[in-house]
């Protein structure tokens, strides 16, 4: 059965409540929208809030579904964030976790631990964007060829890329 | 292939139509692609060559694997950065006489996706007998195009596809280097001096036909 | 391509047995399904590693979502899963949808299933034509494509394309379904269950088939989860998981079907969960059929959705607003959504973050098949390496996705 994670009327949901009980400072700012719950966590805490998410009784968040980066743009601060799709397969609800990160230090902790699936998301969120994750066992470009420079989904990394359309 | 080497030497000044016309017939009957199937393109080639539209009436056969068995090369799909060195790899190892179809939008223009990751056309890095349009092109169309590639084939010669020799091809560049052209070739239907790895041949030097 | 240097993660560095052999299964083989580079790490025949290499389809199209408006990036959605197109489309536009809050007519949600669950079928006949040919039983691609092109007649006849239909649009339907559609499609329903019975004849009672295909490629349930793996190759090791049944959308729970699982988690085991899908969503296309009520197909938002051609050609504000939406798109509120929905291969989960204009800030596309072959390295270890093609045809993975 599908469970509400989030209330039309914004009121927190009981498992944003419960976990604000265990541990309020993994809590940046949750976000309530079009029926789906982001929490936002700082980029420390987020390896150590997904290995307690997954055991969790309330939570059971054993399938990490996605890890998506996203580019605010060239000006924005903070620029970059990793978005965390997870899915518990008990109980059939879903939760975003973001972590936010400045231009100068793309660095974040590597989920891998906790789902091994991370393993190619990071990948793929490092090769696109340029977010390091520290602890991943073989983080390496996955999608574009091995010397490609630059990092390819940034909003000041052109369209039709840099070299020119004839291949030399 | 030796035989139009023995032909040219043997028989420099003697026309040779009966002989082509044997040679092309049996060529363009027995035209056996090598599987490129790369996208979306490479399911309507496979639909293609089922029981519906049957590709093996007209020649097509089998699909080798092998490069080294195939004739003629069906790019079908967009070629990715990092596939075209391949690209040209596979078509290095075919043995003469070759053809290439670029087979949908992608592989010959670059389609839909104009940009950072895909080869706006194939004909960047091979050369290109016959150019399909369509996203994906109906499996009509690809049998359309085999049988003007036949109608091609019927035109050649034999005399035309001599070997380079041995010193030349030694100078050849390192291959998946081609460089590229601006047209220039075709105006000047000279032996162009920047490609010794090329075969002088009427073949070889039209670019876009 | 890199020139000489070879990255130091590619060589293997301690060989402690001389009888270990580095190979390439190259990105241009015929049982990859597309271009796919394994890296085999062998012992003699036995593989001891296999490492999949992508990236050789990447086409960029995420980053060709942010320069398109919403309803250019349909026609992208289809050339990722090239198998599965509608799905693409589903998934793009639902998410689309869930941003916009539209609320689609009844008709349109029915088509929509109908639609889906044909493309689910003809997707499933491929990977049963390819797989079987992988394994060497040819003449069961070419049955399985009979079906297929008369599926493929029916998309072509709602949409005007075969394998590209870009049939949905954000708000509904294209256009509604041609007349003789329902006919046509009551024809083709009545006369598929025979043909899966001839492939089950063909191939599940076939030896050489089950000795090929029972043992190979075994992977845990607790392993499923923990790497991602979701669709046919995660019901195949025992969970019973479907999006249509833990997220409903489209209207999916008012119908009646089951959800195959198979406990052993093999090749045997993801095969004959498709098959049975097969059955199932022919029971859906036949009750969504059934359903079918005349009404519109587009959603009440004329600021979102074109208009009907005779209205823009008659009245002044449907030709406006069909002027607007072409030239400058609409705006879409600012948020991000992710809507997962069960694609033939698995969870296919759509992520639109949108700053209010009418182009997407980012869109990513979670392809189950990427998430499945993650996994290939885990299931392929100890088995020999004619099994390795076996093992690629039962996760059926399509490059396109892998790659976008």
């Amino acid at each position: 059965m599908s469970e509400q994670l989030s209330t039309p009327d914004s009121t927190p949901s009981p498992l944003v409540t419960a976990l604000q009980h265990e541990h309020p400072e993994w809590i940046g700012e949750v976000i309530y929208a079009f029926g789906e719950t982001t929490i936002v966590v700082p980029r420390e805490h987020i390896a150590a809030a997904c290995s307690f998410l997954k055991t969790w009784p309330e939570g059971q968040f054993n399938f990490l579904a996605d890890i998506c980066g996203a580019d605010r743009g060239v000006e924005e601060e903070p620029r970059f964030e990793v978005n965390y799709h997870l899915f518990s397969t008990t109980k059939y609800h879903r939760l975003r976790l973001k972590v936010v990160l400045n231009e100068e230090d793309t660095h974040v902790p590597s989920v891998t631990g906790v789902w091994r699936t991370a393993n190619w998301h990071e990948r793929e969120t490092f090769d696109m964007f340029g977010v390091i994750f520290d602890g991943h066992p073989d983080l390496r470009r996955i999608l574009l060829p091995d010397d490609w420079q630059g990092y390819a989904l940034r909003k000041d990394f052109p369209l039709r890329g840099y070299e020119p359309y004839s291949l030399k | 292939m030796g035989l139009e080497n023995v032909i040219a030497e043997a028989l420099p000044e003697v026309l040779t139509t009966r002989l082509d016309s044997l040679i092309n017939w049996a060529r363009k009957s027995s035209l056996w692609p090598a599987t490129f199937g790369l996208a979306c393109c490479a399911i309507e080639m496979m639909n293609a060559t089922t029981s519906r539209n049957d590709l093996a009436r007209f020649g097509a056969e089998v699909f080798r694997a092998s490069p080294r068995q195939a004739d003629v090369m069906i790019v079908s799909g967009r070629v990715s950065r990092k596939m075209a060195p391949v690209l040209r790899r596979i078509y290095d190892q075919m043995p003469e006489p070759k053809w290439v179809i670029s087979m949908g939008a992608c592989a010959t223009s670059g389609g839909v996706f104009d940009n950072y990751a895909i080869v706006q056309g194939v004909d960047k890095i091979v050369p290109v007998d016959v150019y399909i349009p369509g996203c994906p092109p109906r499996p009509e169309m690809l049998i359309h195009a085999v049988m003007m590639l036949q109608d091609k084939v019927m035109k050649e010669s034999v005399r035309d596809r001599r070997d380079v020799p041995e010193e030349e091809a030694r100078q050849a560049v390192v291959p998946g280097t081609l460089p590229v052209t601006d047209g220039s070739t075709a105006r000047q239907n000279t032996l162009p001096e920047s490609r010794p790895y090329t075969i002088a041949s009427r073949h070889e030097r039209r670019r876009s036909s | 391509m890199s020139s000489a240097t070879i990255p130091p993660q590619f060589e293997i560095v301690d060989q402690p047995l001389d009888t270990q052999m580095t190979i390439s299964m190259g990105p241009q083989h015929p049982s990859t399904h597309g271009v796919l580079r394994l890296e085999l790490v062998l012992d003699g025949e036995m593989v001891v590693k296999a490492t999949p290499d992508i990236g050789y389809l990447h086409t960029g199209m995420e980053k060709l979502f942010e320069y398109k408006k919403y309803q250019q990036g349909i026609v992208i959605t289809d050339r990722m899963d090239y198998l599965n197109p509608l799905g693409n489309n589903l998934g793009y536009v639902m998410a689309a949808e869930k941003l916009l809050g539209l609320e689609i007519p009844t008709r349109a949600q029915t088509i929509r299933v109908l639609m889906c669950e044909l493309q689910r079928i003809a997707s499933h006949l491929v990977w049963l034509g390819t797989h079987a040919l992988d394994i060497g039983a040819m003449t069961v691609f070419f049955y399985c494509f009979r079906e297929r092109e008369k599926i493929l007649n029916l998309i072509e006849a709602a949409s005007g394309g075969r394998l590209t239909p870009s049939y949905f649009r954000i708000g509904g339907l294209m256009m509604d379904l041609p007349a003789g559609f329902e006919f046509r499609c009551k024809q083709f329903l009545d006369d598929f269950p025979k043909a899966v019975d001839e492939f089950h004849t063909l191939l599940s009672g076939n030896r050489i088939f089950q000795r090929r295909t029972q043992g190979i490629g075994k992977i845990s349930a607790e392993d499923a989860i923990d790497w991602g793996l979701s669709g046919p190759c995660l019901r195949g090791s025992g969970i019973n998981l479907d999006i249509r049944r833990a997220n409903p959308y489209c209207g999916y729970e008012n119908y009646d079907f089951e959800v195959p699982t198979e406990p052993d988690g093999d090749v045997w085991a993801r095969y004959m969960v498709r098959m049975r899908e097969l059955k199932e969503s022919h029971k859906i296309s036949t009750q969504a059929l059934a359903r079918l009520q005349p009404g519109p197909v587009k959603a009440d938002a004329p600021k979102v959705v074109l208009p009907d051609r005779e209205a823009m050609k008659s009245h002044m504000d449907a030709l406006i607003h069909h002027f607007l939406i072409v030239a400058e798109g609409f705006d879409v509120p600012a948020g991000e959504v992710y809507h997962p929905i069960e694609a033939s291969k698995g969870e296919l989960g759509v992520y639109i973050k949108s700053d209010g204009g009418p182009k997407p800030n980012r869109v990513h596309v979670r392809g189950p098949s990427f998430v499945n072959l993650s996994a290939l390295p885990v299931m392929s270890e100890g088995e020999m390496v004619a099994d390795i093609v076996a093992i690629i045809g039962s996760l059926d993975v399509v490059l396109g996705e892998i790659d976008r």
